[in-house]
């Protein structure tokens, strides 16, 4: 067993030397683009300049100084964080590893020149391309909607100011007002996600609204740690929240913005909030750069390079790959198989098997944390599942105390292993 | 006995005051059970050896962090730098919240929230210290850790450049500086007392299932791996 290990990783770096000099006769150092700086984007920049040790150029481009995660933006809506806690920098980046950090959006992939367009003018060229641009939301997915109407029914998706417009709204409900929100279709950003945020305006209005209501239309008949959630939400916030899966019409929905109603199954209902997360698909530059099909970009799970382009990776949310759920932690995951696939690509540095894994923790109310994972391998076809664990219901407050515990550790571990 | 002689002591050196008098008083065969939450990283007694955390024989009287075959964090070689001396309030204090006196350090543990626990480990510990009032045939109270591995597996010499690639899955939680925000710190370890760990994981015997998880899917050769990279991470 051992011996065939070896003899396997022996033949990869074998293959991933030969390649090497091809790169390099083409002058200078190797180049690497990483357009996203988030989960899968800022791992896989720090992990390629860290462990090359400057063999390799690596340039990081992001629009935004201050990256607020998603993870833990549900938290800051329940008063558990302060929006602080959430800004990362990429300072570290730069002056720890090297990376050239360029506050600019990718506006365009020449992929037979290999350069990336810049809005602000100009082009990078590249040897190895990461695109790691996130989510971006599927037009037309919840009629009467769109991003021009995104102040009066938020989606606080991608965290930021979203999220702080959608806490100002929570606060300003008035006593028994209704928190709508309207859930998105499979497969979207954390799967959890809404539902941690369910839990959380709840606790916040049970503290501060508690004859406030809280009504979820949902197109989907089950999700993320179902279970758990409404166990969780029948101990807390008895009676605050009405889910309305698929079985009862919650996929049929339309919102009107200006009037601020929403209409499930022909029902119009006036609210206070309406929290709209949309359909999703791949961060745009990843359609631009043709490697998409239909709203996702297909990828290998060996080394998470592209179907349509063996010198492009996509990482993270906008990559389809198998089974792993769309994550920051997975993101950070596959950023780290891409990065030793990369560097083994352009230096000729070993190359090992690649092994995914990815654990969700959601908070459901003071201490009361609940988690799911899973580990992962490539096969030829996929991104599959190995094996996994979920946390149980009627567990004791001590192991739900326990697991919150994790989760804070686990927060201050993946943004230390993105930026410091 | 042995309790009797340390609260007469104590009492006599300090006098003070009673709050102070009451902060120290312990029972030391109480606080060699409470000192089963530290076996796990600290030995003491005769022939105890730094393991995860240094040995904790002699500890009154000594500069915190001032241990020179120890690889201290850091935090602890800062709060070496400020002075900080091991006597019973200083130890009272840190053992009472490690995070609140040093954010960063290795020490993965919460602490001993109720003061009577905690004057009782103080008691315990204060037996394995010479000054100023020796208990020179102390016991060899130093648990190793149990465990039933195949002598060829502790020998694994691991790949160390392997376990630098496979350390990127434990740093997603665990962090490289080794701070502890929740998730404890797993850099110098000694080898041997990681692949326990690993396996007592990877055989559901210690509980926590994402372990279990990443465990289980380790090889001997993964473990020892990771165990000879974490072993000696660079800071």
């Amino acid at each position: 067993m051992d011996m065939k290990r070896r003899a396997f990783l022996g033949a990869v770096a074998a293959s991933a030397t030969l390649a090497a000099p091809m790169v390099r006769a083409m002058g200078g150092k190797p180049r690497v683009v990483v357009v996203g700086g988030g989960s899968g984007g800022a791992t896989a920049a720090r992990y390629i300049a860290k462990d090359s040790k400057g063999e390799i150029d690596v340039t990081l481009i992001e629009p935004t100084r201050t990256y607020y995660t998603c993870y833990f933006s549900n938290l800051y809506l329940g008063g558990f964080k302060e929006m602080d806690d959430l800004g990362h920098t990429y300072g570290g980046l730069a002056a720890n590893h090297g990376i050239n950090v360029v506050h600019d959006w990718a506006v365009g992939v020449d992929r037979d020149a290999k350069t990336v367009a810049l809005a602000g003018g100009g082009s990078v060229p590249y040897d190895k391309l990461i695109l790691s641009p996130g989510i971006d939301f599927v037009d037309g997915a919840v009629a009467g909607w769109s991003t021009a109407s995104q102040n009066k029914m938020p989606h606080a998706y991608k965290a930021g100011s979203q999220t702080e417009l959608l806490k100002a709204q929570l606060e300003a409900m008035p006593q028994g007002g209704t928190y709508a929100m309207v859930a998105p279709p499979n497969p979207y950003r954390c799967p959890p996600g809404p539902y941690e945020r369910v839990s959380m305006v709840a606790h916040y209005l049970k503290n501060n609204n508690p004859t406030a209501k809280i009504i979820v239309a949902d197109p989907k008949p089950k999700f993320s740690k179902m279970a758990l959630f409404q166990e969780g939400w029948n101990n807390h916030y008895a009676g605050m929240i009405d889910w309305i899966g698929d079985d009862f019409g919650g996929g049929n929905v339309e919102v009107n913005p200006d009037e601020m109603t929403l209409s499930i199954d022909g029902e119009v209902m006036n609210v206070d909030v309406c929290n709209v997360i949309p359909a999703m698909k791949a961060g745009r530059i990843a359609e631009l750069a043709g490697v998409t099909d239909g709203n996702w970009a297909p990828v290998n799970a060996v080394d998470m390079s592209s179907k349509a382009d063996p010198d492009i990776h996509v990482l993270g949310d906008a990559s389809q790959q198998g089974d792993m759920p769309k994550s920051g932690f997975s993101a950070n995951s596959q950023a780290k198989v891409c990065a030793n696939a990369v560097r083994g690509a352009l230096t000729g540095s070993r190359v090992f098997p690649a092994k995914f894994s990815n654990t969700c923790w959601s908070l459901i109310s003071t201490n009361d944390g609940v988690k799911v994972g899973a580990t992962y391998e490539a096969t030829e076809e996929k991104i599959a599942k190995v094996d996994g664990f979920i946390s149980q219901t009627g567990e004791s407050a001590d192991v739900r105390e326990a697991t919150y515990q994790e989760s804070e550790g686990w927060y201050s571990g993946i943004v230390a292993d993105m930026f410091a | 006995m042995r309790q009797f002689l340390f609260t007469a002591v104590i009492t006599a050196c300090l006098g003070a005051t009673s709050a102070q008098a009451e902060a120290v008083q312990g029972d030391a065969a109480a606080g060699e059970k409470v000192f089963a939450k530290c076996s796990g990283c600290h030995q003491v007694g005769s022939g105890a050896k730094h393991r995860v955390g240094p040995h904790l024989n002699g500890i009154f009287g000594m500069a915190a962090g001032s241990h020179e075959e120890f690889r201290y964090s850091k935090a602890f070689q800062r709060l070496g730098s400020t002075g900080l001396e091991w006597h019973a309030d200083t130890l009272d204090a840190f053992l009472e919240n490690p995070r609140a006196m040093s954010r960063g350090t290795r020490m993965s543990f919460p602490g001993v929230k109720d003061a009577d626990d905690r004057a009782n480990l103080i008691a315990y510990l204060r037996t394995f210290s010479d000054n100023p009032a020796d208990i020179p045939e102390a016991d060899p109270t130093a648990q190793v850790l149990d465990h039933n591995l195949d002598p060829a597996i502790l020998a694994l010499v691991g790949d160390r450049e392997y376990g630098e690639y496979l350390s990127s899955e434990c740093t997603t939680c665990h962090q490289a500086s080794g701070g502890d925000s929740g998730i404890p710190s797993i850099v110098y370890w000694p080898e041997e007392d990681f692949v326990i760990a690993m396996h007592a994981y990877k055989e559901k015997v210690r509980p926590n299932p994402v372990m279990q998880l990443v465990a289980g899917r380790l090889g001997d050769e993964e473990i020892a791996a990771l165990a000879a990279y974490f072993a000696t991470i660079e800071d």
